[in-house]
């Protein structure tokens, strides 16, 4: 049996006195690539930021695997969160270079010489000619591939995206989720992917699982969340019936 | 002589605002980001700090330092370091309220963003707090401005002694006071001189700011 | 990053520089003098001070504020010696135990002053209180220092004595120095009282009022000298205070105040207990 990257416990969520996120027991394989399909506020959002430790649950506990050990939010160090990155649905890059916001996340581990690996990653994603440009010069979808490179250029164990594709044109599209399947198979990064897109999460995903209201309708592995769902709102869902 | 003046006018206003940036940025800092029960009052005395009278607080220093009050054990009353304190308070909640509002005005998830790339609480709000830089620019600007043009406190804490705690502002009231208007008058323009050139080494740091790796 | 950390490590070796240049103890002797704005306008300070300065290895800082607030300054023990003049306030701070004694040290007159056409016909009158209550009668614009000054004080007393209790739109209260005040009365062309050392500074500068009426003996205005008291307030300099005060009544130092002329006129009479003694 596969190592799990994630294991979920007795999750609850609240927000003022509103219960966002109820998730009793769910577990995410390492190495694969996870989607959490849902409607919009449904707590995708939510779930990706306990994953992400940048919030501790109201009830439950999430477990982390990385590397050799098992922590969770209350346990984790530094160094041991600096193994999960997140790139956020609206990201906001900080008023310098493209190149030097790509380098931010390796400034603060310390890496201060990576120029050749930055300029190969921009290479990669298309932006080359960007690499000089003042962040706020750039257009949504050149923002959100600069966002994804501060975060790949990082080498996380896991790598969570908040809906990653979602403002940029399909050609952009197609290039993030060749640098998705790419990042995975190469590295064998955990991958956790909220979207909204059926077909991006039947093209890309290993696993899968439904959110509705915060609450876990079902999960299970790729193929048969798709083809034959044991509830009745996924195979809805996800032959697109679900209209909110 | 005249020169004597605006060096020690220079002198006790750059104290101050060092003194009032160092606390003041990160108390700003942690208005914006903090939330904690009595915040609003907390923004209501720093407005109110924004507009205090410079002569009250030169007589509530004064009161502190005199020989027959709390802190007369320190000898500072009539010197220099008294004007520095008076100034202090009276640039602070200036400093503490612009960078709080500048901070603010960054987007509010750009902190979280920043901890999934890894930053350290103290490393997300240290940039965080570069990101409202030009903003902070601003409140150390105005900060200045209203410390070395002010006379109330200085008066009264310093005492105008000639040679010891004689500023560029109580000279010229000194002069206005005996008649002397072109002199005082050309004191006037010294100090406007002093106040445009640090503004303009200030808004050149602000576009070298910008800079920054 | 680094860039800006070493920018705010050398702003605060800056400040505790600048902190401790002028924290630095001050020099062996200094003496705090609380006196008036009048007596530092009439720049008899600037030049009877340096000889004590050098005779003594001392600084006298010299804080010239209302005279109100130079008495306030003594109660609160945050000055070692005051120069004022207003005996009633003196006496009052020898008798709250602020201070072991004044002593008498000189005198300047008070004159009435105002503009050339002199309206209210005061001109050569005998007495301050005849003047004032034929400006009263007249209505004519008067301006009072109204700032609890030693010439305010005095003002308030010649009303008093002349029976007067001035108010209405002709009476002016302005709250500023005597060098302000002569300004506004020439502006406003009114009557003021003012000591005689600020008018003739500020006319040799080109102030036009003229003086009206002098010399009554209601117009004298005399200065004491006062040494704070050690014991209520142990942080002053009494031993240097005691030595300013002999000093300063000294035969030879009120020699110095007789000489101090503007336009060819004394403005101080010398008053000392020494002095009357070598001059009967």
């Amino acid at each position: 049996m596969t190592p799990s990257a994630y294991r979920l416990t007795g999750i609850e969520q609240v927000y003022a006195a509103r219960t966002v996120l109820r998730i009793p027991e769910l577990t995410i394989p390492r190495g694969d690539i996870f989607t959490v399909l849902g409607p919009n506020g449904s707590g995708k959002t939510t779930l990706l930021r306990l994953l992400a430790l940048l919030e501790a649950p109201t009830r439950g506990t999430v477990t982390v695997s990385l590397a050799s050990r098992e922590v969770t939010g209350r346990t984790a160090t530094i160094e041991d969160r600096r193994l999960v990155t997140m790139v956020f649905q609206h990201p906001i890059l900080l008023t310098r270079t493209v190149r030097e916001n790509v380098a931010y996340g390796l400034r603060l581990r310390g890496q201060r010489d990576a120029r050749k690996r930055i300029d190969g990653l921009l290479d990669q994603l298309g932006l080359s000619r960007l690499a000089g440009a003042p962040s706020h010069t750039l257009s949504g979808g050149e923002a959100q591939r600069v966002a994804l490179a501060r975060a790949l250029i990082l080498d996380p164990q896991i790598l969570l995206l908040d809906e990653p594709t979602a403002n940029l044109d399909p050609a952009s599209g197609v290039l993030i989720e060749q640098m998705i399947r790419e990042t995975h198979r190469r590295d064998g990064v955990t991958v956790v992917l909220v979207t909204h897109n059926i077909f991006q999460a039947k093209r890309l995903a290993t696993r899968a699982m439904l959110l509705l209201d915060g609450e876990l309708v079902e999960d299970g592995e790729a193929s048969q969340f798709f083809t034959a769902p044991r509830d009745e709102r996924t195979a809805r869902f996800v032959a697109g019936e679900m209209t909110f | 002589m005249i020169l004597e003046i605006a060096i020690r006018s220079l002198q006790v206003t750059i104290s101050a605002l060092i003194v009032s940036t160092l606390i003041g940025i990160p108390v700003g800092a942690w208005l914006a980001l903090v939330r904690f029960p009595a915040r609003r009052v907390a923004l209501a005395l720093v407005y109110t700090g924004m507009g205090l009278p410079p002569v009250v607080v030169g007589l509530v220093v004064y009161l502190i330092l005199s020989r027959s009050g709390p802190l007369g054990g320190l000898s500072w009353l009539f010197t220099i370091p008294a004007m520095i304190v008076a100034q202090i308070i009276l640039s602070i909640p200036l400093i503490v309220g612009i960078t709080m509002s500048s901070i603010l005005a960054v987007d509010s998830t750009l902190r979280i963003q920043l901890r999934a790339l890894g930053a350290t609480h103290w490393q997300a709000t240290r940039d965080l707090v570069l990101e409202a830089r030009s903003g902070v620019v601003v409140g150390l600007a105005a900060g200045f401005g209203a410390i070395i043009s002010e006379v109330g406190a200085v008066m009264l804490v310093g005492g105008n002694i000639a040679g010891q705690t004689r500023v560029l502002t109580t000279a010229i009231v000194l002069e206005t006071r005996e008649g002397n208007f072109d002199t005082a008058l050309a004191l006037g323009g010294i100090l406007l001189t002093l106040a445009f050139a640090a503004n303009l080494i200030m808004v050149i740091a602000q576009g070298r700011l910008r800079e920054i790796k | 990053m680094l860039t800006i950390n070493r920018k705010i490590a050398l702003a605060f070796l800056t400040i505790l520089t600048l902190l401790a240049v002028r924290c630095t103890p001050q020099p062996p002797a200094t003496l705090r003098l609380a006196t008036t704005t009048s007596t530092q306008d009439s720049g008899l300070l600037d030049i009877i001070l340096p000889d004590f300065e050098k005779k003594f290895n001392a600084r006298v800082d010299v804080v010239a504020v209302g005279t109100g607030q130079a008495i306030a300054i003594g109660e609160k023990g945050d000055a070692d010696v005051l120069l004022v003049h207003d005996r009633a306030k003196e006496d009052k701070f020898v008798a709250d135990g602020n201070a072991p004694a004044r002593y008498d040290v000189m005198y300047n007159d008070f004159i009435i002053v105002g503009p050339a056409s002199d309206p209210a016909k005061i001109k050569g009158m005998a007495t301050a209180a005849d003047a004032f209550k034929a400006i009263a009668a007249a209505k004519a614009l008067f301006i009072s220092r109204g700032d609890q000054s030693g010439t305010n004080a005095r003002e308030l007393a010649i009303w008093k004595a002349a029976g007067i209790n001035p108010a209405g739109d002709w009476y002016v209260s302005a709250g500023q120095g005597m060098g302000e005040l002569l300004t506004m009365t020439q502006e406003r062309e009114a009557y003021t009282l003012s000591d005689r050392g600020t008018y003739l500074k500020r006319r040799s500068d080109g102030l036009t009022l003229v003086i009206l009426v002098e010399g009554g003996s209601d117009l004298l205005n005399p200065y004491g000298v006062i040494p704070v008291s050690a014991q209520k307030f142990p942080g002053v300099n009494a031993d240097l205070a005691q030595k300013f005060v002999d000093w300063l009544l000294s035969v030879d130092t009120q020699q110095m105040i007789a000489d101090y002329k503007i336009d060819g006129q004394s403005l101080f009479i010398p008053q000392s207990e020494p002095w009357k003694a070598a001059h009967p």
